[in-house]
């Protein structure tokens, strides 16, 4: 569709759509928004790995693709792998891999097939040096399978093998943090972004298209259907979790950590705010909010601490 | 042509090499190793060029990779062996499924535990279903061959599938033996650059692979796989007859004769165990048995025309099994008295279960064999139908 000149001047994101109406997913879902940023900023010169999870769904069955880019559907744990042998083969055969005019690599998988069984094979792609971008689409559970608890799901919240009933909750581990275990390899350059904030998440996956070595990106991304929230809160959820500090928006590149804004400047919000919008946490009692609280703040302030010493 | 002494190992390196491989992934393990490190030198040496080499983190990442890269239209190689075939099993599937002609050399070794290194065939076998085609190489020379050939059968345009060169663990892989290997042009000349069915760079039209097939379509996508593999008993005697005009080797037969034409009773196996098994044959030919041997090069896809024109005319078949299948029989019995069932041909057909995990067969275990198979024919009455030859009781 073309706009008239003076829509197109307004707008903050390219107006090209490569991401077809027509997918699989459910309203409201924050993960096929992810999908879509992606292909507005590196458009269809791009290959896509998708391993087991819910975007295989959200892609289309055989023969349709909502992706106007080619893509390839991979085993759960494949994603790093597949994306190392892509960018391989391309180099062997002489294209040009990222840059302006280049080839753009791209592993999207969830937490699970990334913070779970698929966390050996990023660890070689990011180890490995190659010229890729592997994006973690962050929906804090296993959808696909009916939502079951990842590693990446945390304190507190209902899962369907990690219910809550008379007794009590049964997801007693914190979050588990994929992107320091990024970081750890020491990547060329590591974010993380949100699904509220586009216009970031685009200006890091054009850096992940610029830079030389392996990119990666923690992006979080609401599940109405997982996380029991109303379809049409996924953007102020996703925005509340930057707010409150619960997943705050930061950079790492050259060993050096930025924090970006919208990031909170002062206090964040208070946790409750982002919780109370969801169903997976009705089990936690005023203490258990507290405890995650006081696990939100931790993290938020060494956060800050590496920014300030590694900034 | 020229002469090379290398080790079986060697031979599939050099083969890899030969063929003009673009990308390698692998993961070591015994007794493969030296294939990869051999590939690592080459590449070191600046006698390859265009070679990306990946070492992976694992052989399902090895797969994973070499299913990426032959996805993108490189012609792509890996090699393994047992612990690490079987790790890769869910990728084999894959690289099948989404029609990647990826070509791996597996060195059969035993599985654990107990550990052994050593030679035994269930590794490669238990992988039977995942629509990998299968070779079975007798010495070095058929490392070497079956490799190059490999390529050719896997990506031709009626297979698109995948295809493993099986050796054996030490006997083959560190033996030292002649190869010949043709020259880099007439090698080109036979195998020139893949064209892939598809390829992920192929940004007018993009689509998807591997996407989820409903009800209404993955029936048909099994069914073309069978029917690939019913292609590729073709190509591989085309190709097999184009080999032996071109380099003077001939693969035209999936299942290679030795002294069969007036024989009453065939030993049928395959893989390096077959080299003892014409030895004995000889052997036994100088003692008046009439003896033959059928080494079965190809078992996937399984050749069942061959096999069926061999049992018509024999008293007896011994198939000698370096492998089982728990709970039955030896695998490639099962799959030869399969095929001759509902059929005119009804041989007696023994199981022997030899060599598990690297014990020899010798000659002259051979010539008791096959003694005993002379002594059913004659009762006209099966002793057993499986038997662990080697068993210390
Ligand atoms: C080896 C293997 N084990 C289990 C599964 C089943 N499985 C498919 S998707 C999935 C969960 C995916 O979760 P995640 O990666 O978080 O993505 P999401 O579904 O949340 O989008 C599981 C367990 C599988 N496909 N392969
Ligand atoms: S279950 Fe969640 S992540 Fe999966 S498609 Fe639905 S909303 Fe999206």
């Amino acid at each position: 569709m073309e706009l008239p000149a003076e829509v197109k001047k307004k707008l903050t994101l390219p107006a090209e759509e490569h991401f077809y109406a027509g997918h699989t997913a459910c309203q409201g879902c924050g993960a096929s928004l992810g999908l879509r940023y992606v292909l507005k900023a590196y458009g269809n010169k791009t290959i896509f790995t998708i391993p087991a999870c819910c975007s295989t769904i959200i892609a289309g069955p055989w023969p349709y693709s909502a992706l106007n880019a080619p893509l390839f559907h991979t085993a759960f744990e494949t994603t790093g792998a597949v994306i190392s042998g892509i960018e391989a083969a391309l180099k062997a055969k002489g294209y040009k891999v990222k840059g302006e005019d280049g080839i753009m690599v791209v592993g999207w998988a969830g937490d699970g097939g990334t913070a779970d069984i698929g966390l050996q094979a990023l660890s070689g792609f990011l180890e490995r040096g190659h010229d890729g971008l592997y994006i973690m689409y962050d929906n804090e559970a296993y959808m696909n399978t009916g939502i079951q608890r990842s590693s990446s799901t945390p304190y507190g919240a209902w899962t369907t093998n990690t219910p809550g009933g008379k007794k009590h909750f049964v997801e007693r581990r914190p979050k588990k943090k994929v992107i320091d275990i990024v970081i750890a390899h020491k990547p060329a350059y590591a974010a993380t972004a949100s699904v509220a904030y586009p216009e970031d998440f685009m200006r890091k996956l054009k850096k992940a298209k610029n830079i030389k070595g392996p990119s990666f990106i923690q992006l979080f991304a609401p599940c109405p259907t997982g996380w029991r929230a109303p379809t049409d809160k996924t953007i102020e959820l996703a925005r509340l979790a930057v707010q409150t500090a619960y997943f705050p928006l930061f950079e790492y590149e050259n060993g050096k950590y930025k924090i970006n804004m919208p990031s909170p400047n002062k206090e964040p919000k208070p946790l409750e705010d982002f919780i109370k919008l969801q169903g997976r946490f009705k089990y936690m009692t005023k203490e258990d909010i507290q405890v995650l609280q006081e696990w939100v703040l931790k993290e938020w302030e060494e956060l800050k601490k590496k920014a300030e010493v590694f900034g | 042509m020229p002469k090379k002494v290398v080790s079986g190992n060697y031979a599939a390196a050099y083969a890899a090499k030969h063929a003009r491989v673009e990308v390698v992934a692998a993961y070591p393990i015994t007794p493969q190793t030296s294939i990869i490190e051999k590939i690592a030198e080459f590449i070191a040496n600046g006698e390859v060029e265009n070679l990306q080499y990946v070492s992976v983190e694992s052989e399902h990442s090895a797969m994973a990779a070499c299913i990426g890269a032959s996805a993108t239209g490189a012609r792509t190689f890996t090699a393994t062996s047992a612990q690490g075939l079987a790790l890769m099993h869910e990728m084999l599937h894959w690289a099948a499924g989404a029609r990647l002609p990826v070509v791996m050399v597996d060195v059969n070794r035993a599985m654990a535990p107990p550990w052994s290194v050593w030679d035994d065939q269930t590794d490669s076998l238990a992988q039977r279903d995942t629509g990998w085609l299968q070779f079975y190489a007798e010495n070095n020379q058929e490392v070497y061959d079956g490799v190059l050939m490999a390529f050719k059968i896997g990506e031709h345009e009626k297979v698109n599938l995948p295809v493993m060169v099986i050796e054996s663990a030490f006997i083959l892989s560190h033996t030292y033996d002649v190869v010949d290997m043709p020259s880099q042009e007439e090698i080109d000349d036979f195998l020139p650059p893949r064209k892939p069915l598809y390829t992920l760079t192929d940004f007018e039209n993009p689509f998807s692979v591997g996407a989820l097939g409903t009800p209404a379509d993955y029936y048909e996508f099994r069914y073309r796989i069978e029917k690939a593999m019913e292609n590729a008993r073709k190509i591989i005697k085309e190709v097999g007859k184009e080999f032996g005009e071109r380099f003077g080797r001939d693969y035209s037969r999936m299942i290679e004769l030795y002294r069969t034409e007036d024989a009453e009773i065939v030993f049928m196996g395959m893989g390096s165990l077959m080299g003892t098994v014409k030895e004995a044959i000889d052997v036994l030919r100088n003692e008046g048995y009439k003896v033959g041997a059928a080494k079965v090069r190809w078992f996937r896809p399984f050749p069942k025309e061959e096999l069926y024109e061999l049992a018509k005319n024999v008293e007896g078949i011994a198939v000698l099994d370096r492998n089982f299948s728990f709970g039955q029989e030896g695998i490639l019995f099962n799959e030869a008295k399969g095929v001759l069932y509902n059929t005119d041909a009804n041989p007696v057909m023994k199981n022997y279960i030899v060599g598990l995990g690297g014990r020899d067969l010798t000659v002259n275990d051979v010539r008791v064999i096959a003694k005993n198979m002379k002594e059913i024919i004659e009762k006209k009455e099966l002793d057993r139908e499986i038997e662990w030859y080697h068993l210390k009781r």
